[in-house]
């Protein structure tokens, strides 16, 4: 079994001498007896490099990986050039530890500003962070950047995912904060209902662009609503859409934040994923986690630091704007590789291509007999409605028998679907035909 | 060397896309107005400048890696292999359950292992680092508390030897934080901690071994002096690698753990993440876990959520390309493994520790763990040589720093932690860098303050980075 442990039997009897020991038991005398381990754990014995392949290459193979998937709802599959996963691999990124020590660091220090302007490129915005954990803690960390002594109350749009707002929910109930849902109208925030919610105790307003059903919000509108109520706009954004669609600066947002997933990212059951956070001039050093500045060095020459960290909880402890410390350095490589190889010609295509493809599923499927349940621009993902809910599942199992991942199901008959560049029109034929065998009779 | 902007060329591209094989669509959402600056360049271009960045980073690969409390153990390429797997990889986390039986099984089997390993009867893999599975852990006690009706229980002990990420996960928890001090053996100040703990206690965070490398032998004590007061234990698991397999959380008396699947079990840190931080507990707290429940039912696995579950802390179940990482970790140790694991920490720990005795004092004269603590506070005194002059000289002589100035209660503190992993040529070389170092220092103190003298870069102004902060590339308009 590959147990990683250099030392020899020998090794270790020389070293324990060296220690003034006899043996391992005096390693552990510190440690009152009643306290230590007798019998060995219940966990299987060892297993050789093969054999852990097996296992694992087994429980693989009991996952159904689907060739055609029109299904996102915050996990996007996209075309992942292969110099991506080339990049990434290098053992020198992979296993590198945060860059505390600048002067054998500055590879990924600097990878790590190229991101940050990336974001700030995306977003529209004056400053970017080195990544937090995913889009959900990312606006969870954005709101608590906008709450003070005064302004304790958050609003959310109802249009936000919900996964979001369940962790947005969950810090809050952390710092006894309040969140309250401004209602969904037509497949959109309910501006009226918002107008009436926003007061002098309103920190932030989250909205999300495109919206969990797809849809476009009216941002600058609502970006608006909350300035004149003194409040922040928080806004949660696609960033594949951002190569083409209003930014957050250009809709006066505050904060920008999302899940980077989609640039170069695998979907991989959900995780690991990458949040990204930018925000104006004015909250930067309200941002939480890492962020890389560039300096000088002795000899006057550029380079790059973790600074700002008079932020941090290393050295502010309980008065840190965030606790967080590990963040997701290597997914913001990802993303950085992504885009830089993507370029900014590559990626306005793959947006175009998604718009396209999803316009193209949209009417195939009205077609087939499954109704647009929203008649407003949306980007790459849009909700159909079946006579019932039996129906809506008969269609996912007749797609799936298909070797297809139809949309998510949202209750009600409603499916929300998702289509990108990595979609054919021959897939999209397909399952409009499939949708139409079941739905038309 | 140049940034990635700085090497752009208008209209270089590389086409990666095929032309769409439908209509073309004008879109008629509102349209970005900013043009989008992101690198233009040619594929090799942008291969070469990551090989170049790659040049630059320092990977465990890269040569000796004390860094203290991190554990920059060996990270096994067949762990990597496994997580690429595209029945992993390319799963999408929406999918059917029927669907995803695999992924629900590395992540029940996981659980399982990491239950048995702390001593705990149910774990949630859902946080996505350290600090976010403190974070969940202290919200556990908190729903705990209030589904009791005890909303008393506003405050948090802290050792004043914790790490960081403690107090502020305490404040991002809504409870006050009261230090406890440490006594002159480096444990927790049993009589203080007594004074503290009472009807307002909502719980302890502690590592142990602590973070001065030792096992607080009054843990029983110390748990039991917080339960009785209506409090529960949290355990910071940090420094579960000195450990595991010897003696578990749970014994001691811990309701409340974290791991971090980054440290202890071999996955990488990715120069800063992704890490996975699972939480685990006790039976009377798993009904507050967060994320999803694994539960078989007819055969087959289901995503489930628990009754009174805190929420989500993160959109999805887990960090699950990590996860699979550290479930073929784990299948390669087994149970052997483990503890034998932790035993070369501690021993390779105090090999080092025993080898540098004479040179540089110890914070503490004790059997260490996993780690080691050393004062260069005398030296400083003496010749005005600090624990970052000598961290940095150590850069020029391959070995990466320990961590600097931590814990607190230690004044010029260097930190160091070996792992397993390492040889005994290893030591003996880092030991031979240390001793080479005192002798430089002592000839002459003055030049230590501009070490390091081989890397690319020499120190860099980090006051000035943090004044006026540059976080961006400017683009010049």
């Amino acid at each position: 079994m590959g147990i990683y442990v250099p030392n020899t039997e020998q090794e270790q009897r020389e070293m324990l001498e060296a220690c003034g020991m006899q043996s391992f038991e005096d390693l552990y005398a510190g440690i009152p007896d009643a306290l230590k381990r007798k019998e060995p754990l219940a966990i299987p014995a060892g297993k050789p490099e093969l054999e852990v392949r097996r296992a694992m290459e087994a429980a693989a193979r009991k996952n159904r990986v689907y060739p055609t998937v029109f299904r996102g709802a915050g996990a996007y599959r996209h075309y992942i050039p292969a110099i991506v996963g080339e990049v990434t691999g290098k053992e020198e990124f992979r296993t590198a530890y945060t860059p505390y020590q600048a002067e054998i660091s500055q590879g990924v220090l600097q990878s790590i500003f190229e991101f940050q302007t990336d974001i700030c490129e995306l977003t529209g915005l004056a400053a970017a962070n080195a990544s937090v954990y995913d889009g959900a803690t990312a606006a969870a960390e954005a709101c608590e950047m906008c709450r003070d002594r005064k302004r304790r109350k958050v609003l959310v749009s109802g249009t936000v995912d919900p996964k979001t707002v369940s962790v947005v929910r969950t810090y809050a109930f952390g710092r006894d904060a309040e969140v309250f849902t401004v209602p969904e109208k037509d497949g959109v925030t309910d501006t009226e209902a918002l107008q009436s919610m926003l007061d002098g105790e309103t920190a932030c307003l989250l909205i999300q662009q495109p919206n969990f059903f797809g849809c476009e919000e009216d941002a600058e509108g609502m970006a608006e609503k909350a300035h004149a109520a003194g409040a922040k706009l928080v806004m949660s954004c696609n960033p594949i859409a951002l190569a083409v669609m209003k930014t957050p600066g250009e809709c006066g947002a505050d904060v920008a934040v999302g899940e980077g997933q989609p640039l170069g990212l695998q979907t991989s059951f959900g995780g690991p994923y990458l949040g990204f956070m930018a925000a104006d001039e004015k909250m930067m050093r309200r941002l939480p986690g890492r962020i890389v500045g560039e300096t000088t060095d002795l000899n006057g020459e550029r380079c790059f630091v973790l600074t700002m960290q008079a932020r941090e909880q290393h050295i502010r402890r309980e008065k840190a704007s965030s606790n967080i410390c590990s963040n997701e350095a290597l997914c913001a490589l990802t993303a950085a590789v992504y885009l830089a190889a993507m370029g900014p010609e590559g990626l306005r295509k793959a947006a175009l291509s998604c718009h396209a493809k999803a316009v193209y599923l949209r009417n195939a499927l009205a077609e087939a007999g499954l109704t647009p349940v929203h008649a407003r621009p949306f980007f790459h993902e849009f909700v159909t409605q079946a006579a019932d809910e039996a129906q809506a599942a008969a269609v996912l199992k007749a797609l799936d028998g298909a070797d297809i991942l139809g949309g998510l199901p949202l209750g009600g008959g409603k499916l929300l679907w998702c289509a990108t560049e990595m979609n054919t029109r021959e897939e999209m034929d397909r399952t409009a035909a499939i949708v139409k065998e079941v739905v038309a009779p | 060397m140049k940034l990635i902007f700085e090497e752009s060329a208008a209209g270089r591209h590389t086409e990666y896309l095929p032309e769409p094989d439908i209509p073309a669509v004008e879109p008629d959402f509102r349209p970005r107005q900013k043009k989008l600056r992101l690198p233009e360049l040619s594929e090799v271009q942008v291969d070469r400048h990551y090989t170049a960045l790659a040049k630059e980073t320092r990977g465990v690969n890269g040569g000796f890696y004390p860094l203290g409390s991190c554990t920059m153990k060996y990270n096994p390429p067949v762990n990597e292999a496994a997580a690429a797997l595209p029945g992993f990889a390319s799963v999408h986390p929406l999918q059917p359950d029927e669907t995803v039986q695999g992924c629900l099984e590395v992540m029940r089997q996981t659980e399982a292992y990491l239950a048995e390993i702390t001593g705990m009867d149910a774990i949630s893999l859902q946080p996505a680092a350290g600090a976010h599975g403190e974070f969940t852990g202290l919200l556990l006690i908190k729903a705990y508390h209030r589904a009791k009706g005890d909303a008393g229980r506003t405050k948090i002990l802290v050792p004043d030897s914790a790490h960081g990420t403690n107090p502020a996960s305490a404040a991002m928890a809504g409870f006050e934080v009261v230090n406890i001090p440490s006594d002159a053996d480096g444990y927790v100040d049993l009589e203080e901690l007594k004074k503290a703990a009472g009807p307002d206690t909502a719980g302890l965070m502690l590592t142990n071994p602590n973070t001065v490398g030792l096992f607080d032998p009054n843990i029983e004590a110390i748990t039991r002096t917080v339960h009785e007061a209506g409090g529960l234990n949290y355990y910071d698991g940090a420094n579960l690698n000195a450990i595991m397999g010897i003696v578990r959380p749970g014994d001691m008396g811990f309701d409340v753990v974290h791991l971090n699947l980054h440290k202890t079990f071999a996955t990488p840190h990715g120069g800063g993440g992704p890490g996975s931080g699972p939480v685990g507990c006790k039976a009377f707290l798993r009904g507050f876990l967060p994320g999803i429940r694994v539960e078989e039912n007819g055969g087959l696995l289901r995503r489930g959520e628990a009754a009174a579950r805190i929420g989500d802390v993160r959109s999805f179940g887990s960090n699950f390309g990590v996860v699979v990482k550290a479930l073929a970790y784990l299948l390669s140790i087994g149970r052997e493994g483990v503890p034998r694991t932790a035993a070369n920490a501690v021993l390779n720990a105090n090999y080092l520790m025993n080898r540098l005795k004479g040179l540089y004092p110890m914070a503490f004269d004790a059997t260490c763990m996993h780690e080691f603590v050393m004062t260069l506070e005398p030296l400083k005194q003496e010749i005005g040589v600090s624990a970052m002059d000598v961290a940095k000289a150590l850069l020029d002589y391959g070995i990466h720093p320990p961590t600097m100035y931590f814990p607190l209660i230690v004044h010029e503190a260097l930190m160091v932690e070996p792992t397993e992993t390492e040889t005994r040529e290893t030591l003996d070389a880092a030991a031979e860098a240390f001793r080479a170092i005192l002798e430089d220092a002592r000839r002459d103190p003055e030049q230590m303050h501009g070490r390091p003298l081989t890397t690319r870069i020499r120190r860099p102004d980090e006051v000035k980075a943090a004044r006026k902060p540059v976080v961006r590339y400017d683009f010049g308009d």
